[in-house]
């Protein structure tokens, strides 16, 4: 066997295999992240919606924003790169989509932690392509934004 | 300058509008931070890069949103809207535009 094909075998194989022991791991450790972040926000609503119903009187707003730019593993690209040769549902990438959308909504949180509800919220996804080009890389932007406001509490 | 993505200002009456203020940027990844986001590729999970680089130009984009606004004599910037396009390989423009007005 020669080396150039060690190496581009070998290369390659190695990756994807570090990619699921080590991607797997991260992963889990941020959805464990996540949950503990998202149960500490569970009375301040991130709601769709423009009114509150029923109508609070609210005594002031902001504008809040979170984002964040989340990527596959290796591995993940490689069963990704397979599913999109036969078709049918990318259920690898669906934890990336979960994860990037859930992490927004709590940075979108996390930047007015005073907040009583985030009205309005809104999710944009955008896809970056790498400097050399490869688009579908894995690799999506989220950013989450709404409206902060805080309820005029009778004293 | 008071910011919302809703229609009005809760709680405050809008007494005059100034019609559409925008404010954009187009920024492209350093060769550095591209390298480094390549290794994390490997194994996923946040890249923290381009993170970064896409919150500075998003704020960059409000704040010239914002000076819009403020030229135009208003007091705030109701129905804000972001969005994001790529322009070329590897460099995106980052848009926020919005309705200025005046509350009392």
């Amino acid at each position: 066997m020669s080396i150039e094909l060690i190496i581009g075998l070998g290369i390659p194989i190695v990756l994807i295999i570090v990619g699921r022991v080590i991607g797997a791991r991260i992963e889990r450790a941020h959805f464990e992240n996540i949950a503990e972040r998202e149960a500490r926000f569970r009375n301040q609503p991130a709601l769709s919606t423009k009114q509150l119903v029923p109508p609070v009187s609210i005594r002031s707003t902001e504008l809040a924003t979170g984002s964040v730019v989340v990527s596959v593993d290796h591995f993940k690209r490689f069963i990704g790169g397979w599913r999109m040769f036969f078709g049918g549902e990318v259920r690898s990438y669906s934890t990336l989509i979960e994860r990037g959308r859930r992490e927004a909504v709590l940075r979108m949180k996390e930047s007015h932690p005073d907040a009583d509800a985030y009205i309005n919220t809104r999710l944009e996804t955008s896809t970056i392509a790498s400097a050399t080009g490869n688009e579908g890389m894995g690799t999506i932007e989220v950013l989450a934004y709404g409206t902060a406001v805080h309820y005029d509490r009778a004293p | 300058m008071i910011l919302t993505n809703i229609e009005s200002v809760p709680g405050r009456q809008i007494v005059q509008h100034f019609g559409l203020v925008q404010g954009s940027t187009i920024r492209a990844k350093h060769f550095g931070r591209d390298f480094a986001a390549g290794l994390k590729n490997i194994v996923g999970g946040e890249l923290k890069g381009y993170t970064e680089l896409l919150q500075e130009s998003r704020a960059e984009a409000t704040s010239r949103m914002i000076e819009q606004a403020t030229s135009l004599g208003a007091n705030a910037v109701v129905n804000v809207r972001f969005t994001t396009s790529s322009v070329a390989q590897g460099a995106s423009e980052i848009l926020a535009y919005g309705t200025a007005v005046r509350v009392e």
